[in-house]
């Protein structure tokens, strides 16, 4: 009987790329959910443009590469980046926004270096910031919480607001937008104030921003699962939030009237969101446990510089890019000791 | 501005002084870069580069008389492998310098060969053994494939044998499609 | 990190757990109970025997038999030199039908040297001089003759010479017992144990004594209860205190020789070092009973156990065969193949080797045959995106998502550097690898061409070597001559000067050139002295006094001519040299050594001087000195290669 030859080994694991980048998708659905319920139809419809526009862009590239397509796209990679990028954008960003986000995201930060696996930036942070800075009047029109509302857009006023820029009537931009409490913080600091005096303004919430805080926590929620589910490692999220901590605590101690208490930076801005899901981005990171804790440990100390002195009010996107750069040299003195050696 | 100027001109006439001196004190005799070179050429001695042996090809790649695609015992690593260290395009191998051919060596016919040495004194390697009117033998172990053993042969009984792969030879081939199954048997 | 559960101690002799633990792993789904549902059998002696000449490291086996020979059981037929290697021994008795080529049981599906026995069904075994209880009075060096004279290699896979293995290069303390067997599907350890449990305790006590080490461990898995017991109970009934039975959790690759090392005294053996470095040796418990039948019934290494097993095959077992035994009469007496067969594999899942037929003869090192059966198409390999899987589970502790991008870019440099060398090729980071690389082909394919690539470098070098020396020797040689011939036209312009000085003619120095040669013909009538030739006729640049006659000199002139126009037409003479350049005086050499030759040829008298007749003219005398010139050049040729 004649049989097939083969290498060693013969059998493996049931564990697939796709699988995994299919899991972060779903441990997004709590942030997601709690996000369209306080902050509108915005954010589902900016996941949907990403999204396609992620499929599409993805599907032609390979194409123009002759590679194949289909495998491509069931790695879920790419509607990982595009979402990744959707829930860092206001939910109010006209249309053109999330597509110039994951076109720069998919064509220049993932394909022009090479494809999955070979992107050294994280793809939905250039994504981030080339939108940032180039268009920063969008990127810092957030809306307001829904309870602060006194009329919630429906659906399709949300759709024709952020295809046409047309609001209903009744409607002025101003009663639907307002600061950040990042934002907010950072300005009136600048300006003078200190934190005494801003700590009853609307923008702030429990802890951390108005509203944000639960989408952070409905993120925080699914990172758990995915630590549960060994997608991701404890290492960059413990790390991320731990050196947060400690430089926020830090600070706080010395000059608390000017610097933030440490939980609010837990809670405000996209810090669990990066700590759980960004930051994590296996590409871009350190790859070995010890360069990951200092990876994360590094973006976490970033984080708080740009807060704190830096000229945006949520540095993540910055920090990130930052550590990105640094992980080849990490993971070059940080090598762990082999066996027998 | 006439300072600017003035500190500018200053400026260069300091680090072209520096550059100059470095020159001079730091220069590095010899050729490095032609044993660089050498290292990487197989050592056949062949000939086949057009150049009478592996250091004068070497000197040549140096002082940019020859191309890095001449020599076919080297084939195409050795090609990429003078291509990294030099900075310089991969070219195909040059056809007129000749062709990769698999590993081989010499064997000569113990029934023809007549004893004349001639072969002995074209091998550069000192690869064959004997003496006028004697049996003439190649050590197969130092024999480089040159070939150049086989003009000078009177009688013509020098054949190149290619190599053969034995159990003990074989290398593992290197990972592609073809060599994965087309199924595996997954234990979950 | 990993914890183990206390275990409860059954006696005495069991350890709780292990202390210490490898880095990595997997727990894979064992698949053991499948050859455990038949009891242990004996294959039927099959018709014929193909046994492959090199079944283990070491040095290579020539046979000590020939076609038509009729060998007994247990007779040696195969051996090597070296005393790094194992002889082979006949596993029936019967008779040599071929010692050729065929394709033996390798990755590569080369062939390879292999003796065919023809079996005549008796079974006969050879005389054999068992060592028997005695062996505690033996000397070390003895045993280990015994060890290697009967064939013994590892039976855990490896095959390496057990002999060599037990002559350690440091003092030992601990012997372990390589009872793991970690690779799923495998059980023939397993089996073995539960058998034979009493004579592995006497094989361990003869290892003891062998080595002189104080203590051994027996490590086996938790998921082989019933071998437990029975080593248990084999230990009840001979107690010995320097024997542990360690049991450990069960975990690929526990039985790898490192890891278990670590895992059973927390001893990391260094990189590129042995087990004695730490004062260890490990033995596969299969080896340790074969040692037990050598020493206590006298039996080589002719048959092992193996696991025949997999979904492909109808009722896996465990049989006891006949080294040589063809696999496919192995499947057939398990029940042959199940409808959907994929792969057929000598060894584990993890570990073993693909076979591209089953006509192949089972060797010293096959543990297991197992036939897969067919599944659906796997997913693509995908790009690898750093999720570090790999790294978790690597139990050498290296890096594969490095190792892949260095050994794909082909940067060895940086491979070697993240110790690619160390890689056990457990396939643990293939297995994990959720973008379906094949990871261990990478590891494998670039250790080879690393490898190559500096063989190649040593021979290039020793090459370059023996290119140099030879440009140099040719270079003194010419420079020798070059420096002679200086010399002697010094001598020469001396000695016309000289003349000239002296006011003598032409004339006169004919003369007094006559009267030498006068002097030397009465010399040559006394007994011979081989003296130089003095007269130049056919080699200008040979050790002789400048021509003196015109008759000479036109001679002379004319060599010079003949040999300007051999140096300046190289393609037309077909005995001229290589195209490699030469120098003139060489080429002058070659082309008067060679008319030396035709004319020594030429000579057809044996006596070496040819002078019956006294020669008449300086130039008869110069021919004939050439002649003696070349003769004695002939005979000192055949004393011995010049």
């Amino acid at each position: 009987m004649h049989f097939q030859s083969a290498m060693s080994p013969h059998t493996r694991s049931a564990a697939h790329t796709g699988t995994l980048m299919k899991n972060v998708l779903y441990a997004l659905v709590p942030g997601v959910l709690i996000s369209t319920e306080l902050f509108g139809w915005g954010v589902l419809i900016n996941l949907a443009i990403a999204c396609v526009t992620a499929i599409v862009a993805e599907a032609v590239v390979m194409k123009l590469r002759r590679r194949p397509v289909a495998p491509a796209l069931l790695d879920y990679s790419a509607l990982v980046t595009a979402c990744l990028l959707a829930l860092s954008l206001p939910p109010i960003a006209p249309w053109w926004i999330p597509v110039i986000g994951v076109l720069s995201a998919i064509l220049v930060a993932k394909h022009l270096y090479g494809g999955l696996g070979h992107n050294p930036f994280n793809p939905a942070m250039v994504g981030y910031v080339v939108l940032l800075i180039s268009f920063p009047r969008e990127l810092s029109q957030w809306p307001a919480p829904g309870d602060m509302l006194t009329h919630t857009l429906s659906v399709t006023e949300t759709v024709r607001f952020l295809f046409t820029g047309i609001l209903p009537e009744t409607v002025r931009l101003d009663g639907i937008t307002m600061a950040t409490a990042l934002d907010y913080t950072k300005t009136q600091l600048r300006l003078g104030d200190d934190l005494a005096t801003l700590a009853s303004h609307d923008s702030y919430g429990w802890l951390g921003a108005r509203g944000w805080e639960w989408v952070s926590l409905g993120y925080l929620l699914g990172g758990l699962w995915l630590l549960y589910k060994r997608v991701i490692s404890w290492h960059i999220p413990v790390a991320f939030l731990g050196s947060l901590l400690l430089v926020a605590s830090l600070f706080a101690l010395i000059d608390s009237t000017y610097f933030s208490p440490p939980l609010f930076h837990l809670a405000s801005g996209g810090v669990i969101l990066a700590a759980f899901f960004i930051a994590t981005d296996p590409v871009t990171a350190s790859t070995s446990p010890v360069g990951r804790l200092i990876y994360a440990a590094g973006i976490g100390v970033l984080v708080y510089v740009i807060r704190a002195w830096g000229g945006y009010p949520d540095g993540i996107a910055f920090a990130v890019l930052i550590m990105n750069l640094a992980a080849p040299t990490i993971d070059h003195f940080y090598q762990p000791r082999t066996f027998g050696h | 501005m006439v300072i600017a100027v003035a500190i500018l001109c200053a400026l260069a006439l300091a680090f072209g002084l520096l550059l100059g001196y470095a020159a001079i004190r730091f220069k590095v005799e010899g050729n490095p870069i032609a044993d660089q070179i050498d290292n990487i050429l197989p050592q056949t001695q062949c000939g086949q580069c057009g150049y009478p042996g592996c250091r004068p090809y070497a000197e040549a790649i140096a002082n940019g008389e020859a191309e890095i695609n001449q020599c076919p015992p080297g084939g195409e690593a050795g090609i990429q492998a003078l291509a990294a260290l030099l900075d310089r395009e991969v070219i195909p191998l040059n056809a007129e310098n000749g062709e990769v051919k698999p590993k081989a060596v010499a064997v000569i016919d113990e029934s023809t060969c007549i004893g004349c040495t001639l072969c002995i004194q074209a091998c550069p390697v000192d690869a064959i053994l004997g003496a006028a009117k004697q049996m003439h033998t190649v050590i197969a172990d130092e024999c480089t494939g040159c070939e150049l053993c086989l003009p000078p042969c009177p009688v013509d009984c020098i054949t190149m044998e290619p190599v053969k792969q034995t159990v003990m030879t074989w290398k593992w081939p290197k990972p592609d499609h073809s060599t994965q199954a087309k199924s595996k048997t997954h234990l979950n | 990190m990993n914890f183990f559960r206390r275990r409860k101690s059954l006696n005495t002799q069991i350890a709780h757990d292990t202390a210490w633990s490898f880095h990595g792993g997997l727990v894979l789904p064992d698949h053991k109970a499948l050859s455990k549902q038949h009891p242990l059998k004996k294959a039927a002696l099959p018709p014929q025997l193909v046994i492959p000449l090199q079944q283990q490291a070491g040095g290579v086996n020539t046979p000590l038999v020939e076609v038509g020979d009729t060998v007994l059981k247990g007779q040696k037929i195969a051996d090597s030199k070296n005393p790094v290697g194992a002889p082979i021994h006949a596993p029936s008795s019967g008779k040599i039908v071929a010692i050729d080529e065929r394709t033996i049981p390798h990755p590569s599906g080369l062939p390879a040297a292999c003796i065919t026995l023809a079996t005549d069904g008796k079974d006969t075994w050879a005389d054999r001089a068992p060592i028997g209880n005695r062996y505690s009075e033996l000397p070390a060096e003895t045993l280990r003759q015994a060890i290697r004279e009967g064939g013994i290699v590892g039976l855990g896979g490896a095959a390496f010479p057990t002999a060599t293995k037990l002559t350690p290069t440091h003092p030992i303390d601990t012997l372990i017992i390589n009872a793991i067997e970690c690779e799923p599907y495998i059980t023939c350890d397993d089996i073995l144990t539960q058998h034979f449990a009493n004579e592995i305790i006497r094989g361990i006590d003869i290892l003891l004594r062998l080595l002189g080490a104080p203590h051994c461990i027996i490590g086996i898995e938790d998921n082989k209860p019933d071998a437990i017991t029975s080593l248990q109970h084999a230990l009840k009934a001979k107690p010995d205190d320097r024997i542990k039975l360690t049991v450990v959790p069960t975990r690929y690759p526990s039985g790898s020789e490192k890891q278990l090392i670590k895992l059973l005294t927390g001893r990391e053996v260094p990189s590129g070092g042995l087990p004695a470095n730490v004062g260890v040796v490990c033995q596969n418990i299969g080896t340790v009973y074969a040692i037990h039948q050598l020493v206590m019934q006298g039996n080589p290494l002719i048959s092992r156990l193996v696991t025949i097993t997999g979904e492909g095959v109808r009722n896996p077992a465990n049989l006891e065969v006949l080294i040589g035994t063809p696999i496919h009469q192995l499947i057939e007496a398990c029940g042959g193949y199940q409808e959907n067969t994929g792969q057929l594999i000598m060894g584990g899942p993890m570990m073993g080797f693909t076979l591209e037929h089953d006509q192949l003869p089972i060797v010293k090192a096959s543990n297991c045959i197992l036939v897969t059966p067919k599944t659906p198409e796997i997913k693509q390999e995908i790009p690898c995106i750093r999720c570090g899987a790999c790294e978790a589970v690597c139990p050498a502790q290296l890096q594969p998502q490095q190792l892949l991008w260095y050994s794909r870019s082909g940067e060895h440099e940086k491979a070697k550097k993240h110790n690619l060398f160390d890689c056990i090729e457990c396939g643990c980071c293939d297995y994990v690898c959720p973008s379906h690389i094949p990871l261990v082909q990478h590891y494998r394919y670039t250790k080879s061409e690393i490898k190559t690539r500096e063989q190649e470098m040593a021979a290039a070098e020793i090459a370059k070597q023996r290119f140099e020396s030879k440009t140099k020797r040719e270079e003194a040689l010419a420079q020798e001559k070059e420096d002679r011939l200086a010399k002697k036209r010094q001598q020469l312009e001396k000695k016309t000067k000289e003349q000239h000085t002296d006011g003598g003619t032409k004339q006169d120095a004919i003369q007094a050139a006559l009267a030498r040669v006068k002097k030397k013909k009465d010399a040559q009538d006394a007994p011979k002295v081989t003296e130089p030739a003095s007269e130049p006729a056919t080699n200008p640049t040979d050790d002789t006094p400048t021509p003196q006659t015109a008759a000479e000199r036109a001679a002379a002139a004319a060599k010079r001519r003949a040999e300007k126009k051999a140096q300046q037409s190289p393609a037309t003479n077909p005995t001229d040299d290589a195209p490699a350049p030469k120098t003139a005086a060489e080429r002058a050499a070659a082309a008067a050594k060679r008319r030396a030759e035709k004319k020594a040829q030429q000579s057809a008298s044996t006596n070496p001087t040819d002078d019956a007749l006294a020669p008449k003219t300086a130039a008869e005398r110069a021919a004939a000195a050439a002649k003696r010139r070349a003769e004695k050049r002939q005979s000192s040729a055949h004393r011995g290669p010049s």
